[in-house]
């Protein structure tokens, strides 16, 4: 029986408890419904929380739990001389096994018997039901594979029977409950409130989730890798990951990619904050309600592009555009037609980058300049100061610590921003100062190193969790001070 | 267990000894918000279909006095209260009472009209519907017209009772939320300054309605105006700094009160 | 009040003259003034013209992705050809394998009347059709084999540099090695046009059609129906996740340390780079999960976590915005904190909760970094029928794409673009019509 099948079943008695339910409450009032404590239907809900919810719970906890018994049954069941083995090929038996065991369901019963009859057709005979095995398999399989197959067919028998009958306990239970002084509103908005607690705290989860799956990858690597020789190394020159390769051939050092990183954002930080800065003001403090109207959903636009188009523009028009305007330059400086700029470099991903942070500069700080209190500002015109003189010498000291946290959110952004540097930044990690050259990121090298095939032991492939985190702290830190700073900010004027 | 007999004692014995019917009784109930305390020791019951009117300056506790009647305080965060309520002979605040059962017992009118926005039908559904007080539709339609009629706003609306309720004037707003809490046929009705956002016309029907009200219903009324609470109240309650100053008959209180501070306030020394 | 003086001037009336003007600068302030306006001015206009310019490169190289070149002449499925041996009978395998790119090149020759011999003609004529061809004309044979031995009329895709050069994107004037075409095949390719046998249609494949490496092959739509997927994913999941955990979070949860930390936390999920997510997608997932990897359903779930705390931002905004005075007058009519809540509260804050949705559903919608983590940079030729199939995303295929060096890859590109960018514009205008028709002002 199939869950989905099981999950249907368990929905019905659901459904019959809720009928069931409202209808014993309706009896109970005898017309009187104000004799009821809840209406009926909280009384049938009520009966169908207790079908559903313990049944699905059953099958939850089955669903994990019974291919865990089951494998450790059979690996139980191995030969003295497989058990002797490394745990590593164990587990490639196991997996053979399981294999067998899926090909040994689509067979047709004499074929069944023809392969235990002799097991050198198995191979040939599965690899033409679409089940293709590494090796011939050992005599033990075919014996494992079908106790294998025998207990999951079990597991699903019992598992269904299990499941009906605790649906059926929870509904005749809570049918026996229903009182007409019974709370039944009040236990299932109990219910109610566990899923939305259950819902908020999936936020919680998705943090632990992430902080979690990177360390322990991320401690796998220091492990093959010192930590030191990844966060002071200054080459990073990975190589291949040859499959089963556990050796670390490869030079791991972060700083090229992070100076590529930090260089990359000042780049963009130099565009974006001034352009963001006195976009925000005008808007806020010159611009007439009918320009803000249209100016500013415009300039929004900017945020909501995708960064992959951003990188798109950067690859196919800013790149070659300024290839060709250095070209053009030093022609008629020198005289020698060569470009000094590269068509893939600090300054392209650095620029476009800072285009697309401009909305977010400009609305974030445009929120903070018009935060600061009328009265501030009425203060200094009231005292002949022009509206410039206004903005310099009162709004932007005020509004300072605000828009120094609005910055530091823009440069977490900058520095976890990916499509774009992957496209236009190039892949040479190394330490330079000239932006018209490429250079790297940590986002590069995480993509660089997750395309292709993954390998879970290799350092090449591990590198890129440690990675992750490096990324992930600093824009945590970045973040959390930033909030830091505009929550005092806020305080201040509250 | 042992509280409610007691105060089911209590209250028999009251009835026996005055020969008055006490609705609600209120003993030493304090209130405090966080740390401060909003009320101290108020002993207050309030007699059946009646109207009992709250008075003081502003900041005495009227309003709060109010709000533990139905235990509206439990929504604000850090509010405590201690003492004894009792509606006929339930502890209001015992853990077995089930809070929404005594809302749908003891009702309440705000001081802004706070319609939903939605019909003026649904407005008034909205109650007996949650609570399962109306069978059919015909029934329901019977609730909504004799409430819209109690509330005085039957003629007004009964053309238009699917448009919404937040298109009529401030006053209809009112009546509409009395005839919403006047639908699920709650015991008592609290007022909490029903009138203050309404023009003279209005506030007038509104009073108009009060008095009518009390045949069927107990009503605690918060008012600022003492004119208001000379007009629809019999008994009147004083209360100066979370005390309760004096409790009397309205007409006895303004007339010859007991208490200096009562006096001064309708005076009209401090306010 | 005595009449001192009966003189009329006007210092007598106790008027005094007027002060000398203090020089304070005004002009240079005022100068200042305007330079501090225009650089205002300047800002926006620098990001406006920008937008102006990426938009315009993406329109401009992209708008003819949406028109293909085809050749329809009349093809003759010579029995020479397809199945020399008349052994299609008992091996229906023949009509797979046959050589079909011959029937059509051939079909070519014999309209631009270049001989079956002259064998350098033929590998340019060859230049100018599209491989797909094979496939097309093996399925109009395999449905029906009474065709082979006739001549129908069959309309197919050009060569991708044919095309190029059909819309006028190559230089010509460029040195004929150094490029894609020669000269021969643009003097057919006109004879071609002027005959009609040579014209631009509407471009249908590139919304149908997954991916190729032919360029005039290659389509979005693998890409769109995984995109499909994945919102569906998000929206189904993100969407009752984000408005349960919003309304425990604005209505019914204590002040207290556990929440202050779920609310710290929901502001940094909102600030983590994209790509931490498919890192987490990757090993959570697909390395411990075991889902599997290039699948919809891991990209919708990765999508998920990234777009829930967009919803919770903003379902609990539109919460906020709720006057509390609803609850109140709920509540007094003992309504519970529950039914409060589901009937009040959150049908009045559902325009904003949709308007967020939608708006964390097109971020959702362009976002490429956490699903080429999870191997959705995958060639995907064929539709998925369930999200558990390998599939891509638009996004991704625009990605992939932006790799290709082949000319008429940027012009698909720029298309695909084009494409997503009418989605976010549809989905951007239905949450703006939103807003405009159920905002409420209280």
């Amino acid at each position: 029986m199939s869950i989905s099948f099981l999950l249907l079943i368990v929905a019905i008695i659901g459904v019959a408890g809720y009928l069931i339910g409202s209808w014993r409450a309706n009896a109970l009032a005898g017309g009187k419904l104000s004799s009821l404590h809840s209406r009926p239907g909280y009384y049938g809900s009520y009966v169908a929380v207790w079908s559903m919810l313990p049944a699905v719970v059953v099958l939850l906890v089955w669903i994990v739990a019974s291919p865990i018994y089951i494998s450790s049954t059979v690996r139980a069941g191995f030969p003295e001389e497989v058990k002797a083995t490394s745990q590593a090929e164990q587990n490639l038996g196991y997996n053979m096994i399981s294999a067998i065991a899926r090909g040994l369901r689509v067979l047709a019963p004499e074929e069944r018997e023809a392969i235990f009859k002799d097991g050198s057709t198995a191979r040939t005979v599965l690899a033409g039901k679409g089940v293709p095995l590494a090796a011939d398999p050992a005599p033990y399989m075919l014996t494992s594979a079908d106790s294998l197959n025998r207990m999951s067919q079990a597991s699903s028998t019992f598992l269904a029977i299990v499941v009906v009958l605790t649906a059926l306990a929870g509904a005749v239970f809570s049918y026996r409950v229903i009182a007409p002084k019974f709370r039944a509103r009040n236990r299932v908005e109990g219910v109610m409130l566990v899923g939305l607690i259950a819902a908020s705290s999936i936020a919680i989860l998705t943090t632990v989730g992430i902080v979690a799956s990177m360390l322990t990858e991320a401690v796998h690597f220091f492990n093959r890798v010192p930590a030191w020789e990844f966060f002071f190394g200054t080459v990073w020159d990975p190589r291949f990951a040859a499959a089963g390769s556990t050796d670390s051939s490869g030079q791991f050092g972060l700083i090229p990619l992070l100076a590529g990183t930090l260089y990359i954002g000042f780049v963009a930080m130099l565009v974006a904050v001034p352009v963001g800065l006195f976009a925000a003001i005008y808007m806020s403090e010159y611009a007439s309600r009918h320009v803000r109207s249209v100016a500013k959903p415009l300039l929004e636009v900017l945020a909501g592009i995708p960064t992959i188009v951003y990188g798109f523009f950067a690859l196919v028009t800013v790149g070659p555009f300024l290839r060709d305007l250095s070209a053009q330059l030093s022609g008629l400086v020198t005289g020698d037609y060569s470009n000094f700029i590269q068509a893939q470099s600090v300054l392209t991903a650095g620029f476009v980058m800072g285009i697309m942070l401009i909305p977010y500069v400009s609305s974030l700080s445009d929120d903070i300049i018009t935060a600061v209190p009328r009265a501030l500002r009425d203060g200094s015109l009231g005292l002949g100061a022009t509206r410039s003189e206004t903005i310099k010498r009162v709004i932007l000291p005020a509004a300072l610590p605000g828009i120094v946290g609005a910055l530091l959110m823009t440069a977490s952004r900058a520095v976890g921003e990916t499509m774009i540097v992957v496209l236009a930044a190039g892949v040479a990690a190394r330490i330079q100062i000239n932006p018209f050259e490429p250079m790297t990121t940590v986002t590069v090298k995480i993509v660089s190193q997750l395309t292709g095939d993954l390998e879970f032991t290799s350092p090449q492939t591990l590198v890129a969790f440690a990675l992750g985190i490096t990324l992930f702290v600093i824009t945590l830190c970045l973040n959390i001070y930033a909030l830091y700073i505009v929550r005092k900010y806020r305080e201040q004027y509250e | 267990m042992n509280i409610m007999s007691e105060a089911a004692v209590e209250k028999a014995l009251d009835k026996k000894m005055n020969d008055i019917s006490y609705k609600m009784i209120g003993k030493d109930v304090s209130v405090y918000y966080g740390d401060k305390r909003a009320l101290y020791d108020v002993n207050l019951n309030v007699r059946e279909n009646t109207v009992t009117a709250l008075i003081g300056p502003s900041g005495c506790g009227k309003s709060t006095f109010l709000r533990t009647l139905n235990r509206m305080n439990d929504t604000i965060e850090g509010c405590r209260v201690t003492g004894r309520i009792t509606l006929d002979t339930d502890d209001i605040y015992d853990p077995n009472i089930d809070v929404v059962e005594l809302r749908a017992r003891v009702g309440m009118v705000f001081q802004k009209p706070n319609p939903f926005p939605k019909s003026i039908y649904e407005n008034v559904a909205y109650g007996p519907r949650i609570h399962g007080l109306a069978k059919a539709k015909a029934d329901m339609d019977g609730i909504v017209e004799s409430s819209l009629q109690k509330a005085g706003l039957w003629n007004e609306v009964k053309d238009r009772l699917h448009e919404g309720g937040t298109g009529l004037s401030g006053g209809q707003q009112q009546r509409l939320c009395i005839a919403r809490a006047v639908a699920v046929s709650p015991e008592v009705i609290l007022m909490d300054e029903p009138c203050s956002a309404l023009d003279p016309i209005a506030t007038a029907k509104v009073e108009e309605l009060i008095h009518e009200l009390r045949a069927n219903f107990t009503i605690v009324i918060v008012t600022h105006s003492m004119q208001q609470a000379a007009r629809v109240s019999q008994r009147t309650a004083m209360f100066h700094l979370g005390n309760l100053v004096e409790e009397n008959d309205t007409d006895k209180m303004f007339t010859n009160p007991d208490d200096q501070r009562t006096q001064d306030y309708i005076m009209g020394r401090f306010g | 009040m005595s009449q001192v003086s009966t003189s009329p001037s006007m210092a007598a009336l106790g008027a005094t003259a007027k002060p000398e003007r203090r020089d304070i600068g005004l002009r240079g302030r005022y100068a200042a003034e305007r330079r501090f306006r225009l650089y205002g001015m300047a800002a926006i206009a620098f990001g406006l013209v920008f937008l102006f310019l990426l938009l315009f490169s993406v329109v401009s190289k992209g708008y003819t992705a949406f028109q293909q070149s085809m050749i329809t002449i009349p093809v003759e499925f010579s029995e020479q050809i397809i199945d020399k041996d008349n052994e299609r009978a008992t091996n229906p395998q023949k009509l797979v394998s046959a050589n079909y790119p011959v029937v059509a090149r051939n079909a070519l020759a014999k309209v631009l009347g270049v001989s079956e011999d002259d064998r350098q003609g033929l590998r340019a004529i060859n230049g100018m059709i599209s491989d797909s061809v094979r496939t097309q004309l093996r399925d109009l044979v395999t449905a029906d084999p009474s065709i082979i031995g006739t001549t129908r009329t069959v309309s197919f895709l050009a060569h991708g540099d044919l095309d190029s050069a059909f819309k006028g994107q190559i230089d010509l004037s460029v040195a004929e090695n150094n490029r894609k075409i020669s000269d021969k095949q643009i003097g057919w390719m006109n004879q071609l046009a002027e005959s009609g046998a040579l014209a631009k249609h509407f471009n249908t494949g590139i919304f149908v059609n997954g991916a190729s490496s032919r360029p005039e092959a290659a389509g979005v739509g693998v890409a769109a129906v995984g995109s499909l997927y994945m919102m569906l994913i998000v929206l189904v999941l993100a969407l009752p996740i984000g408005v349960a955990a919003s309304i425990y979070l604005e209505e019914f949860a204590p002040k207290n340390r556990f929440t202050d930390l779920i609310e710290v936390n929901i502001n940094n999920l909102a600030a983590v780079p994209s790509i931490v997510y498919g890192l987490l997608g990757l090993a959570v997932f697909v390395n411990f999960a075991g889902f599997p990897r290039s699948a919809s359903l891991v990209g919708g779930l990765v999508l998920t976590l990234m777009t829930l705390p967009t919803i919770i931002i903003a379902t609990r905004s539109a919460l906020k915005a709720v006057p509390p005075s609803i609850r109140a007058a709920a509540l007094g009519l003992g309504a519970s904190k529950m039914q409060t809540v589901f009937h009040h509260v959150l049908p009045l804050a559902m325009p904003g909760i949709l308007t967020g949705t939608i708006i964390g559903l097109a971020h959702a919608l362009g976002e490429t970094a956490p699903l080429l983590l999870i191997g959705m940079v995958a060639f995907v030729a064929d539709i998925p029928s369930t999200p558990l199939e390998p599939a891509t995303a638009l996004p991704v295929q625009i990605y992939m794409w932006a790799n290709e060096a082949e000319r008429a890859f940027v012009e698909r590109t720029s298309g695909a673009i084009i494409i997503l960018l009418i989605f976010l514009i549809l989905m951007n205008v239905g949450a703006i019509l939103l807003r405009r028709r159920f905002e409420r002002r209280w």
